[in-house]
């Protein structure tokens, strides 16, 4: 193509793309996330992509919100704060987005904070920590349970056998570390003494000397792991190889079959606080999550072909507490979605029952933890302790 | 007592996964004076590959030897589609192309195998040895024999083999060593398939301790490497002694003073030995070369 030609055709080509934009753009809502889709928390980011593209897709089947097509804007952090701070930028002066989704790590949530809060845009984050809504800012909520009411899960477990002395041995990953903090800080409060406590580095393969120094101390009733990744698992098998014979919980963020299957036998009798979406099968027919969780599972393991995991259902539970609101506020108006999505009321989601306030951006209490106890290589849900 | 004895099996536990890693550094170091820094990835091959041919069906013998050859595959490759192009470089050009290899090899398990953490059962059973009131895992002791085992043939091979003389002779001055015959390019690459072979051992035999994933070879790699350091770079022995002691320090330190600085400690003293004897507690002075 002779140079002159090539211009105009690149022109004309900008031209074109720009009147499609604005015809699509008006008849739209947009919605925008930034996911860590790639890199060392992919597997977070991953699921909760494929969750939002399978349900965006699925609610402009049926008609959209409110008569208008949602359309997916999602952008890949590849789990750096910073990449994630510029695309939510890019998100809200190019896209242009209605209210966010997203926000896959703690680090990325908190780097794009300001960046909403100064567009008065709504912000659901699906991160872990509680800094993200506490202190409460308007703009921003959160989906996914905390650390602490991990911690507390455990802790009020404990009560209910009275074991109240306990020895903690903890990853010093970013996981562990923030577990950790959270559940000493808790840990008065629910009448719980730490008598000893160790920590592993996230790549140690071996934890028998600090087991062994909990173990060796005096009046330890039970030991917990607040980790993440293969440490928990080993921990687990060092425990039985030392033959401590205490009642061992795990935290959480080893809520899946995988776990099991590192730690082996060894993790017979172990108990640990997960999402009722890990138990979906398990729930009682009574159980208002359910249908809820049942029906998100079969879902995303239809359309992803991958098995179902607690992030994408985070995932889910944005983009739902988002839409309701956007069909209750009848219109994307940012400001009147923001006050519908506080205004959120017994939201039944994979994550638990959310009922937000002014003064609440997460809505979630303990009753979105299950407290499981692995027995015969599988997950038995223990009874609920009314606290 | 039965404390300190469980210490030092900890010690012994965890030394002899970073003697088998450390191991695999000797070789190479010692055909081309490179350290070869994808010998990490060498050891995640050697596991993952075995965890995914024995899920695909194959007896968990055969699936262990099948990926011993894939690493030396992968080995051989990365000689001859990296090292090699690059000619004489220097040894630091080379340490840096074998880091980028790393990061490949890294990437690229990522998505030929997956991102979840496997194990394989332990070889001699799961229940521990009960040894005056500490445990050890049987497992522990099958890696320390295989680090033994390589030790032996390495010495043997280098020490009173042609061969061995070959890759010394290459390794101190490779134009001399071409002058009298010896086709260095076939020795350095012989050096990366032995090294690939040990890694894959050294990833198949730590596994049922360590577990693997995809980016388990990164800081099983940063350890080996500090414990071959501590030892003396090039000294298969070496390699082992100051495994043994990177793990014994670890163990002290994280059950007598502190969980928290035990990386921190061991490392303190191995920068204090490394002051004091830069060779490393076995190493040999290193050759003139005029």
């Amino acid at each position: 193509m002779p140079a002159p030609q090539r211009i105009i055709f690149s022109a004309a080509l900008g031209l074109a793309i720009t009147i499609a934009g604005g015809f699509s753009a008006s008849a739209q809502i947009k919605i925008g996330a930034v996911l860590s889709v790639t890199g060392p928390a992919s597997f977070l980011g991953d699921p909760e992509k494929k969750t939002l593209e399978i349900y965006v897709a699925d609610i402009n089947a049926k008609g959209g919100v409110n008569g208008n097509q949602l359309q997916l804007v999602v952008y890949d952090d590849g789990g750096d704060a910073n990449a994630a701070r510029t695309f939510a930028t890019r998100l809200i002066e190019e896209d242009k987005i209605d209210a966010m989704v997203g926000g896959t790590s703690t680090g990325a949530t908190l780097a794009m904070i300001p960046i909403f809060e100064d567009a008065q845009t709504p912000f659901i984050s699906l991160a872990g920590a509680i800094q993200i809504i506490e202190p409460v800012r308007k703009w921003v909520f959160k989906t996914p349970h905390t650390d602490k009411m991990a911690c507390e899960k455990i802790f009020a477990d404990l009560k209910q056998r009275q074991l109240t002395t306990i020895g903690m041995i903890s990853g010093t990953d970013a996981f562990g570390k923030s577990m950790r903090d959270q559940c000493v800080g808790v840990a008065k409060q629910w009448g719980i003494k730490i008598a000893h406590e160790e920590s592993y580095g996230p790549r140690d393969s071996d934890m028998t000397p600090q087991l062994t120094n909990i173990a060796n101390t005096a009046g330890i009733q039970a030991v917990v792991n607040p980790g993440f990744g293969q440490g928990p698992a080993i921990v687990t098998r060092n425990y039985r190889q030392l033959s401590v014979n205490l009642p061992l919980y795990e935290s959480h963020g080893v809520a899946s079959k995988q776990y099991i299957e590192l730690a082996g036998a060894a993790a017979e009798g172990v108990r640990l606080p997960a999402a009722a979406l890990l138990v979906a099968d398990k729930l009682a027919d009574s159980d208002p999550q359910k249908p809820v969780v049942v029906d998100y599972t079969r879902t995303y393991q239809q359309k992803s072909g991958q098995a179902v995991s607690t992030f994408g259902g985070h995932a889910y539970d944005g983009l739902m507490i988002l839409v309701r609101a956007m069909q209750r506020a009848k219109s994307a108006d940012k400001a009147k979605v923001r006050d519908e999505i506080e205004k959120t009321k017994g939201y039944v989601g994979t994550g638990g029952i959310v009922t937000m306030s002014p003064s609440d951006h997460m809505g979630l209490d303990l009753s979105a933890f299950r407290m499981l106890e692995i027995k015969n290589g599988d997950w038995a849900l223990v009874p609920d302790v009314k606290s | 007592m039965a404390e300190f004895l469980q210490f030092f099996f900890s010690g012994l536990t965890v030394g002899a996964v970073y003697a088998l890693v450390a191991l695999g550094f000797t070789l190479i170091y010692n055909a081309s004076d490179v350290i070869n820094f994808a010998q990490g990835e060498f050891v995640m091959l050697g596991g993952m590959s075995t965890v995914f041919l024995a899920a695909a069906g194959m007896p968990l013998p055969l699936a262990a030897g099948a990926a011993v050859v894939v690493t030396i595959a992968v080995g051989l490759a990365l000689h001859r589609l990296a090292i090699e192009p690059a000619g004489d470089a220097s040894p630091v050009t080379l340490i840096m192309i074998t880091i980028g290899a790393s990061i490949f090899l890294r990437g690229a398990a990522e998505v030929v195998f997956d991102k979840r953490f496997h194990s394989l059962p332990p070889m001699l059973g799961a229940p521990p040895l009960q040894i005056g009131g500490a445990a050890v895992l049987p497992q522990s002791l099958v890696v320390l024999a295989g680090a033994g085992i390589v030790v032996v043939l390495l010495w043997l091979m280098i020490d009173r083999t042609l061969l061995g003389k070959a890759v010394v002779a290459t390794a101190v001055n490779r134009l001399a060593a071409r002058l009298v015959g010896i086709d260095t390019r076939r020795i350095v690459g012989l050096s990366f398939a032995i090294s690939a072979a040990i890694g894959a051992v050294a990833g198949i035999l730590v596994t049922p301790i360590t577990l693997t994933s995809y980016d388990v070879g990164t800081l099983l790699a940063l350890k080996g490497f500090a414990a071959a350091m501590l030892g003396g770079i090039g000294s298969a022995l070496g390699a082992v002694v100051g495994a043994l002691v990177l793990g014994m320090l670890e163990a002290f330190s994280a059950g007598y003073l502190s969980s928290k600085y035990k990386d921190a400690i061991a490392f303190l003293v191995i920068l204090a030995v490394l002051l004091t004897m830069p060779q490393g507690l076995l190493g040999k002075g290193k050759v003139e070369r005029v």
